[in-house]
């Protein structure tokens, strides 16, 4: 018998990976959680059946949500993730001795659970005393803050579902305010390949644009999301990624990392083209 | 009726499901056949849809004179409302409540009624020519709202005009307000006056828990039931129910047919029985959730500061007997801007549609289809409105009560000779023509009544702070038309 995992990236476009078993399959009052394990990725984990990472790749994306911020500006101490319950993003920011504090707002605590228990590898730095974790909606959580974080991390699922309200202008005018004057907004940005993605993509370009002077985009390469490319949105009060990036002190931490590295952080911001038209015209 | 039917069954909808699996031929209306001549509307509304959208049949009954399934559908709606019997209407609540009047009024006859009453109220005046005594509904000094009609003011009505055949009651008002209506029944009854009730807004009352009196369970004579509104069937679908032996069931579906469509729709008709089964069945949850919501929501509201989410604390036994709490009524004028100005920026830059603004308030209507995401939208975005737009309260209008005065009844006015007159320089004549703000269509101006300062000062003030302003010929609202008498 084989057993396999198939995600629809368009609904002519499949995508599959053979199973070795499943872990878990679990529905929380949120979403549907699966945990499985293959022989190519490793173990991975799913929310209402759409990837979201896997032993192998995830540290690409993780890498890349986190340093690019933490290298442009080696000052943030005070970090907000919303999403991530999976912890990887935590992991990779606990790793900075400077930073104070990380809150993390998931709306979802049976994610958490979960991946505490069946993905050590993302989550294993969830306990550090420097984190606290909050269950409730991000965007209920933001607009209780003023002026409080450096950096915002928005490690969301895609603008269907739970997500949605991470997508909008509401959402991002209130990560406006809650962040500091050197404040900084990052956010995994869809990809720029299958047109329900790139929509996205173009309109939360269009909105967080609207309060933040500095916006740019950068991408990644992730095997296992959809096309392969996706894209990171940065946006800042003051910082610029490729003017303000200090590469000397940042491989002064030492930091180990599998993809990001200080040459790759400005090549990260060359965009093809068509995703630079796609932006343009957004 | 063959065996005894339940709140569990919905008859016209297991009818249209079994035609559906029959696999008619159909060579009858409507033209699209099922769908299959239509590809670009079957594709978009879906096959499942189109292939119930039929005429009237001998399995599926006729709502003109309905026999067996709709018979059926009909009793089990009145047995939901505590009704002697319920009619389904196909042409929005406007259409019942014009049965309502047409019904139990002719030529004529007044009616005593409060003004904020819906325009498809006051059309029913004009279609029938009964003349109306408007109570004044009260306004609260610092929300600007319009209320329900004190019971006394009621009482004072009935005495000034024995004559009257009717006492009209909003049950709630748009903003959720509800009058003493148990006491106003007893009033009316005591003088032989039927009690016609606008549940517009009301349909959660029969099914809720410790929600306020539904005209039924007061006693009244005739209820119109939106249950579009707040029900959860579609939209343009309403029930009509009566109570009681004021009324003969036999005559208002009489009256009823008199304007209603011969080809009613059954997707309409259907989503009526679906929606009553659903509320008999699981009301209760549905509506102490949605309770919830409104009340999480009002909290959320009130805690960013210069909003104001009102609920029960406005009851003041007098015109707000009762407050309908599943409504969220907001007022902004503390932010410093209009109801509207707050709806337009919802709609424009957040994309959330409310149901209404008017100068000092807005109203999001909670329903059956939200949840917590849709609810934090609407309050962060809120949030954001008042820190990118917020001003110092100023120069707001704070009167929404303009009190008319009738000069000639609805009908005279509307069917004397007019001319146009500019807008600007239209006071003191009499209107033909209805002036309101849309929505909430309550009307500012009536056919048949002066237009005073007060009038023209409030759609001046209407028209410049965006509100859609309706209801003249003249689009641009420019111009007025105006009754020539003498």
């Amino acid at each position: 018998m084989e057993l396999w995992y198939t995600e629809e990236h368009t609904p002519a476009v499949r995508f599959s990976i053979k199973l070795k078993r499943q872990v878990l399959s679990r529905q929380s009052p949120f979403q549907l959680i699966d945990i499985f394990d293959s022989d190519e990725f490793g173990r991975f984990f799913t929310l209402d059946g759409l990837m979201m990472l896997t032993e192998k790749d995830e540290f690409i994306y993780h890498d890349m949500i986190v340093h690019v911020p933490m290298a442009t500006n080696p000052g943030i101490r005070r970090v907000l993730v919303i999403g991530g319950g999976d912890g990887g993003t935590v992991r990779e920011l606990t790793r900075y001795d400077k930073v104070e504090r990380v809150d993390m707002v998931d709306i979802d605590e049976m994610v958490v659970q979960v991946c505490r228990e069946h993905l050590q590898f993302t989550s294993r730095c969830l306990g550090d005393p420097r984190v606290t974790l909050y269950y409730e909606d991000g965007l209920k959580f933001i607009r209780r803050y003023e002026n409080t974080y450096d950096l915002i991390i928005v490690d969301s699922t895609d603008p269907f579902g739970p997500g949605e309200g991470l997508f909008t202008k509401e959402f991002y005018g209130n990560c406006f305010r809650a962040l500091s004057e050197d404040g900084i907004l990052v956010n995994q940005h869809e990809n720029p390949y299958y047109d329900s993605y790139a929509i996205a993509m173009q309109r939360a370009h269009i909105r967080i644009k609207e309060f933040f002077p500095i916006c740019r985009v950068y991408q990644a390469h992730i095997p296992t999301y959809p096309s392969g490319h996706w894209l990171f949105g940065f946006a800042s009060k003051k910082f610029d990624p490729l003017r303000d990036l200090d590469a000397t002190a940042w491989n002064g931490l030492g930091i180990e990392t599998g993809y990001y590295n200080t040459d790759l952080h400005s090549a990260a911001f060359m965009l093809p083209n068509y995703v630079k038209k796609a932006l343009e015209r957004s | 009726m063959g065996e005894k039917l339940s709140q569990s069954d919905a008859p016209l909808h297991e009818a249209l499901v079994e035609y559906r699996e029959r696999r008619f031929v159909p060579f009858d209306v409507p033209g699209h056949k099922q769908g299959r001549g239509t590809p670009e509307l079957t594709a978009f509304l879906g096959k499942s849809c189109l292939s119930v959208d039929v005429n009237s049949m001998k399995p599926l009954d006729n709502l003109s004179h309905p026999t067996s399934v709709i018979r059926d559908a009909e009793a089990l709606a009145a047995g939901a409302f505590g009704a002697d019997s319920a009619f389904m209407m196909v042409g929005g609540t406007t259409s019942a409540v014009q049965a309502m009047i047409m019904s139990s009024c002719k030529g004529g006859d007044s009616i005593i009624i409060p003004r904020n009453v819906h325009r498809s109220a006051i059309n029913a005046l004009i279609l029938c020519g009964v003349t109306p005594v408007y109570v004044d509904p009260g306004t609260h000094q610092s929300l600007g709202i319009s209320l329900g009609m004190a019971a006394s003011d009621v009482e004072e009505a009935v005495r000034a005009n024995p004559g009257a055949k009717v006492v009209f009651v909003n049950n709630p008002t748009y903003y959720g307000v509800c009058p003493d209506i148990r006491r106003i029944v007893e009033i009316a009854h005591a003088s032989d006056m039927a009690v016609l009730v606008d549940e517009a807004h009301g349909a959660h009352f029969y099914f809720g828990e410790d929600m306020p009196s539904s005209a039924m369970s007061a006693g009244a004579d005739m209820s119109s039931i939106s249950m579009h509104k707040t029900g959860g069937s579609l939209t343009q679908s309403s029930f009509l129910v009566t109570k009681g032996t004021r009324v003969d069931p036999a005559y208002v579906r009489t009256v009823i047919n008199l304007t209603q469509t011969t080809s009613a729709s059954y997707l309409l008709m259907s989503s009526l029985d679906i929606a009553r089964k659903e509320l008999a069945l699981n009301g209760v949850e549905t509506f102490r959730k949605v309770l919830g919501l409104a009340e999480y929501a009002r909290a959320e509201i009130n805690g960013i500061g210069g909003y104001y989410a009102f609920s029960r604390e406005i009851i003041n036994g007098r015109d707000v007997c009762d407050f309908d709490a599943t409504k969220l009524s907001v007022h902004t004028l503390g932010i410093g801007l209009a109801g509207v100005e707050v709806y337009d920026i919802l709609r424009d830059d957040y994309g959330i549609q409310i149901e209404f603004g008017d100068m000092g308030n807005l109203l999001a209507i909670i329903s059956v289809g939200d949840n917590h995401y849709a609810i934090e939208r609407l309050v962060s975005s809120m949030s954001e409105i008042k820190r990118l737009h917020g001003k110092e309260r100023f120069g707001l209008w704070d009167h929404e009560y303009v009190p008319p005065v009738v000069k000639l009844s609805p009908r005279e006015a509307f069917y004397a000779p007019q001319r146009p007159v500019p807008l600007a320089s239209s006071e003191g004549e009499i209107s033909s023509e209805f002036v309101m703000c849309y929505p909430p269509g309550i009307p500012i101006l009536a056919p048949g009544e002066l237009i005073t300062a007060d009038a023209l000062g409030y759609i001046l003030y209407a028209k410049k702070k965006g509100s859609l302003v309706m209801g003249p010929q003249d689009m641009k609202l420019e111009y007025i038309n105006v009754a020539i008498t003498g």
